[in-house]
C-alpha cells in the first residue's frame, strides 16, 4: 500500500469508484481507494439495480438523464457487461392525491426530456401481462428507465482506475483519521497509513462514523432494507414495476430472476443487516397483489443492505465548515447507484476544478443549518 | 474436453473459478458474484465448501478460507404464495418451469 497519496477515497462502494474512475480518466491517478470489505460489501453490491428518471425535483431528473446516457456506455467504456436493460420503469397510483402527484411530475419530466405519460389500468396490464390493476387509479410510464447488474459496474469502473494508476485496496479498514487543526494529515488504517490533505467520505452507512473521527457530525442514519430474488422464468416481464400504496417494486433480471422489496414503515435505524420473516410475509402479499402469476415462484433468498438517509432525503456533498480538503459524497438513501455516474464524473471536474457545479454548494452539509433544503417525494422504499 | 462442475444449479466449472482468481476475484464473496457459484437452487449448499477447498488450495495451500458467505433464508426454495397466506403451489417441487404455465 502507498504510504501518501494527493487524495485518499474512502468506500469502495459505486459512488467511491465512480468517483476513481473520472478521476483516473481525467488523468489524476495519485489517488487510494479504501474498503474494508470486498468490492460490492456495501449498498452497492446489495440494491435492485433499477435506474429511473421518473423523479420530483428537476435536480434529480437531471442527474438520472445524464447517469442513464453514461450507464449506456460504460459496459463498452470498462469492457464489463453491466446487462443495462431499458424496459422502462411502470408506477402504480391508488389514491387520488398520488395520481395528481404523478400529474405534475410526469410534467416537470416532459419538460427536462423524460418521455413518461401517464397510462391507464388497462394499458398498463397490456406492457406488463397479468397486472392485477384493481384498485389502480392511474399509471405512469416511462420506456427509457432500466434496470442493470450492479456487481460489474463496479468492477469494471475499479478495473479501468486501477489500469490508468488508481490503487485500489480491498479488506483495508480505515481506523482514524489524523489533522492538525483544520487541515487532514494521514488516514490510519488496519494495514498502515497514507500521509495526505484530502479525503473523500464515500463510506455510505458508514459515513457517519468516519467524520466522526475528524470530530464532524453527520445527520445520516442507516436503514436496513430488505430485498428478496424468487427462481429464474424465461424473460416475460420488461418494466420495473413500483407501487406508490405501499412501496413495492420488483423488476425481472437478465438472468430471469424476480427481484424486489417492499417499504417497512416501522423499520427503525440501526446497522444489522440480518433477514425477517416479517419481509418475506410482506413483500409475497404485495408481490402477488399486484402480479397473481408470480405466486408460483419461489423465493431462492433473501438479503439486506443500508440506506444511508439524510433528513431531507438528498445526499451530502462537498466541503464541511470544520476540516479543509475533507469532502462528502454520502447520504444517497435507495438511489445512489443510479446517479452515480453524474455524481462521480461532476465530482471529479469539481475536485479538479475543471468546472463548478452548483450541486455541491446547494447540497453541502451547512444547508441544515441554513435551513435550504428541498425534500424529493418520489422515494421508494 | 472433460469438465469438472462445481456448482450444478448454475453450471460453474472449475475452470470458470480459475479464470476468475486469476482476474483478481480472491475472496469467497467476489468470486461468488463473478462466476454466478451458489446464487442457485441450492444457494451454496452443494458448492461452496468445494470452491472454499479450491480458493484455499490456489493461494497456496495455508490460506485457510474461512468467510463464507453468510447463510440467509430461505433454507428451501419456496413459493412465494406460502408466505402470501395462499394454499396454491403448496406441493410444488420442481423448478425451471415458466410461471406463465404454472398459472393455468
Ligand atoms: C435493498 C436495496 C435496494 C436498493 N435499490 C436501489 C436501486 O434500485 N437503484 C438505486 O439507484 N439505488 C438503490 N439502492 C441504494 C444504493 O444501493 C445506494 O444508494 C448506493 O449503493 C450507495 O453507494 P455508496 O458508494 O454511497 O455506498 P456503499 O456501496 O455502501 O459503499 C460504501 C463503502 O464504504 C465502505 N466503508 C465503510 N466504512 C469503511 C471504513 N472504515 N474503511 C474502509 N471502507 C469503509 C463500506 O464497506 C462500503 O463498501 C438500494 C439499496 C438497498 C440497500
Amino acid at each position: 500500500m502507498k504510504d501518501k497519496a494527493d487524495l485518499v477515497i474512502i468506500g469502495g462502494g459505486v459512488i467511491g469508484l465512480s468517483l476513481a474512475y473520472h478521476l483516473a480518466k481525467m488523468g489524476f491517478t495519485d489517488v487510494v481507494v479504501l474498503e474494508q470489505g470486498f468490492l460490492c460489501f456495501g449498498a452497492s453490491g446489495r440494491n435492485g439495480g433499477g435506474v429511473r428518471q421518473q423523479w420530483s425535483t428537476e435536480e434529480n431528473i437531471r442527474l438520472m438523464q445524464e447517469s442513464v446516457r453514461m450507464f449506456k456506455a460504460l459496459s463498452i467504456e470498462t469492457g464489463y457487461n453491466l446487462w443495462f436493460r431499458q424496459g422502462g420503469y411502470l408506477f402504480l397510483a391508488r389514491d387520488p392525491e398520488t395520481a395528481t402527484g404523478l400529474e405534475s411530475t410526469i410534467k416537470l419530466q416532459n419538460r427536462c426530456g423524460v418521455p413518461t405519460r401517464l397510462v391507464s389500468p388497462t394499458q398498463a396490464s397490456k406492457i406488463v401481462h397479468g397486472l392485477n390493476t384493481d384498485g389502480v387509479e392511474i399509471c405512469a410510464f416511462n420506456p427509457t428507465d432500466g434496470v442493470l447488474f450492479p456487481f460489474p459496474a463496479l468492477w469494471g469502473m475499479a478495473k479501468v482506475a486501477s489500469d490508468l494508476g488508481v490503487e485500489i485496496n480491498t479488506f483495508t479498514r480505515v481506523t482514524d483519521i489524523a489533522a492538525k487543526g483544520r487541515q487532514i494529515v494521514k488516514v490510519v488504517t488496519d494495514k498502515g497509513s497514507i500521509a495526505t490533505n484530502r479525503v473523500v467520505n464515500a463510506a455510505g452507512a458508514w459515513s457517519v462514523q468516519i467524520a466522526k473521527m475528524l470530530g464532524v457530525e453527520l445527520p445520516n442514519k442507516p436503514y436496513r432494507h430488505e430485498i428478496l430474488i424468487l427462481e429464474p422464468t424465461k424473460p416475460f416481464l420488461n418494466p420495473m414495476v413500483s407501487d406508490l400504496s405501499n412501496g413495492l417494486y420488483f423488476s425481472q433480471t437478465m438472468r430471469g430472476e424476480i427481484c424486489g422489496g417492499v417499504s417497512n414503515p416501522d423499520e427503525k435505524s440501526s446497522m444489522d443487516t440480518g433477514a425477517s420473516f416479517d419481509f418475506l410475509r410482506r413483500m409475497s402479499s404485495a408481490m402477488v397483489a399486484v402480479l397473481p402469476k408470480l405466486a408460483s415462484l419461489k423465493v431462492m433468498r433473501t438479503w439486506a443492505g443500508f440506506y444511508d438517509e439524510t433528513p431531507d432525503g438528498n445526499p451530502i456533498l462537498g466541503r464541511v465548515n470544520q476540516i479543509d480538503g475533507f469532502i462528502q459524497l454520502n447520504g444517497f438513501g435507495g438511489h445512489g447507484f443510479m446517479m452515480a455516474p453524474a455524481i462521480g464524473k461532476m465530482a471529479a471536474q469539481w475536485i479538479l476544478r475543471k468546472a463548478n457545479h452548483q450541486i455541491f454548494s446547494k447540497y453541502d452539509l451547512a444547508r441544515f443549518d441554513r435551513g435550504e433544503t428541498e425534500r424529493e417525494t418520489f422515494v421508494i422504499g | 474436453m472433460a469438465k469438472t462442475i462445481v456448482c450444478h444449479c448454475e453450471d460453474v466449472t472449475l475452470e470458470d473459478l480459475k479464470e476468475a482468481f486469476e482476474a483478481g476475484y480472491r475472496d469467497l464473496e467476489s468470486l461468488k458474484r463473478y462466476t454466478g457459484f451458489a446464487t442457485g437452487l441450492c444457494q451454496g449448499k452443494g458448492c461452496t465448501a468445494h470452491v472454499a477447498r479450491m480458493l484455499s488450495s490456489l493461494k497456496g495451500g495455508d490460506d485457510v478460507v474461512s468467510d463464507p458467505p453468510r447463510t440467509r433464508p430461505l433454507l428451501h426454495p419456496t413459493p412465494a404464495a406460502r408466505f402470501a397466506g395462499q394454499t396454491r403451489f403448496a406441493g410444488q417441487n420442481s423448478s425451471s418451469k415458466s410461471c406463465d404455465e404454472e398459472e393455468s
